[in-house]
């Protein structure tokens, strides 16, 4: 049982470094949403994958609000970016609020 | 009987967390927004699932399965709506890569106005400097 426990939070703790990663590169704050909301949903994995290895229904309570919360950030952030289209002035959407680093990889495509 | 349903529930939970490993992959190596969150939406529907399948297995007692189950639920409820919300921006803010799409239903041909575009107040035409938009 503890190889398998240490093989679940071996893929769980890898999935989670590689969303943080995807998170600090960007480039875009969309891209950091989309991060975001999988880093989430692999810590309520983790959390569940915690209860079912200790079989201890402590933390049973915690999943409930952190998958509301994953929703309730994701939605509000993306309703914040579309709302940054109104003040924009070439009328395409994307001088206002982005990183540069998005512009140039735009340039790229 | 145990012993079968502890090797059921330690495979769920590792198909849950091996999809937890490519989501992180995908979002990795993946170019823009929406294949970005084609990888991210992997464990947010099977992974979980799966994930609350075993840990439903494991725990005893069904309070605590109806509470996974209510997880579950929430997450095939609202992983739809965010990832709407998210694509529908990004597709706005020009962050997809065109060279990449196979079928742009709104490309060019749906857009012949190029100051309009949108459906929401948000998308009004831009203000001229000094220059009211004029209605069309």
């Amino acid at each position: 049982m503890t190889v398998v426990g240490f093989a679940l939070y071996a893929l769980i703790g890898g999935g989670a470094l590689l969303a943080l990663v995807r998170l600090a590169l960007g480039p875009s704050l969309l891209d950091r949403v989309v991060a975001t909301d999988t880093l989430l949903v692999i810590i309520s994995a983790g959390l569940a994958v915690y209860a079912a290895l200790e079989r201890s229904p402590t933390v049973v309570p915690v999943l409930v609000v952190v998958s509301l919360l994953a929703f309730v950030g994701s939605v509000s952030v993306a309703r914040y970016i579309g709302g940054m289209l109104l003040r924009s002035r070439t009328g395409d959407g994307r001088d206002l609020g982005l990183p540069l680093a998005a512009e140039v990889r735009e340039e790229q495509s | 009987m145990t012993a079968l349903a502890d090797v059921v529930a330690f495979a769920c939970l590792l198909t849950g967390a091996a999809l937890c490993l490519t989501a992180g992959l995908g979002l990795v190596r993946f170019p823009d927004v929406l294949s970005r969150m084609h990888a991210g939406t992997k464990p947010q529907v099977l992974g979980v699932l799966l994930v609350m399948v075993g840990a439903a297995i494991r725990l005893d007692g069904w309070a605590n399965a109806w509470m996974l189950l209510l997880v579950a639920a929430f997450q095939l409820l609202t992983a739809p709506v965010s990832a709407h919300l998210i694509s529908r921006v990004a597709y706005r803010r020009r962050h997809v890569r065109r060279d990449l799409l196979l079928i742009d239903e709104f490309g060019p041909a749906g857009h012949q106005d190029p100051r309009y575009r949108g459906d929401e107040p948000g998308d009004a035409p831009p203000e001229e400097d000094g220059v009211l938009p004029q209605p069309s």
